[in-house]
């Protein structure tokens, strides 16, 4: 467990910069995460989809899988544009929700 | 976690059984690479060739003959001895069963399987001996199959890769 300064505030964050506290996240740090990872600026479409992460992950408790993705958000190949180099994985944790558990 | 040597930027994955349990598993190995951001080239030879087969690869089938691990009804059951597992239609009831458990866990069927790692970006090619020893033309493929290469293609396509076979 460790801290970082994500926008100007102390958010707790796992070795992996994952947020701890789902509670502490906002879309200021949002977009500080989004620059660590290599995406410079969020869009309306990436909104989307970390909104939908979001609602899915309350939802059900787990994130949703590329293919579900596919199917109630965007297309696949449009995912790995908006996210380049691991789309799941740094939307998860832009969205400020753990690491991906599954294998699909 | 420990130190992290090198990142795995590139694989290529060859599947060269045609059981279901022969191609899924490179499969879900090539998506979940696209999806770590690692470059994937697959590459289908021998009877893992049916993968990309259109006319082959929905029906796709678990061996319940020469499969001495195999349980029923479920993985914690009973062995299945290859006399029943000769009885016809054992082996669609033992592929239906599994697909029933892989649908669930949101793995989609080979075909949309195959569009789905293409659409992330995975290249997918055919073995050139083996689709001339099956006398197969490019009518035959999946549209997602890019190209058939030979073995050298597939070498010089593979350039800077870990090499995966299935």
């Amino acid at each position: 467990m460790a801290t970082k300064i994500l926008a100007g505030v102390n958010v707790d964050v796992n070795e992996e910069g994952y947020l701890n506290d789902n509670s502490q996240w906002n879309k200021e740090i949002a977009a500080a995460i989004a620059k660590e990872e290599g995406i410079a600026e969020l869009t309306a479409e990436h909104w989307k989809v970390i909104e939908f992460l979001q609602t899915d992950y309350k939802e059900k408790g787990a994130l949703p899988t590329i293919r579900r993705i596919n199917v109630a958000c965007v297309p696949t190949k449009e995912f790995y544009t908006l996210f380049p180099g691991g789309p799941l994985k740094k939307a998860a944790k832009i969205a400020g929700l753990p690491k991906p558990a599954s294998c699909v | 976690m420990s130190e992290n040597p090198a990142k795995i930027k590139k694989v290529s994955i060859i599947i060269s059984k045609g059981s279901l349990d022969g191609i899924y598993p490179g499969l879900i190995m090539a998506n979940g690479a696209r999806m770590e951001g690692i470059e994937v080239n697959l590459f289908f030879t021998f009877f893992g060739l049916y993968g990309i087969l259109k006319k082959y690869n929905k029906g796709i089938k678990i061996a319940t003959v020469g499969n001495p691990t195999m349980r029923v009804p479920d993985a914690k059951g009973l062995p299945l001895p290859t006399l029943v597992g000769l009885i016809p239609g054992m082996s669609a009831f033992a592929t239906w069963m599994m697909k029933r458990e892989i649908e669930k866990l949101d793995i989609p069927p080979i075909p949309e399987m195959l569009e789905m790692i293409h659409d992330a970006g995975g290249r997918i090619f055919a073995c050139k001996a083996t689709v001339d020893m099956f006398h197969l033309t490019k009518e035959d493929f999946s549209p997602q199959v890019e190209k058939v290469l030979t073995v050298g293609e597939f070498y010089e396509i593979s350039a800077g890769a870990q090499i995966i076979f299935t």
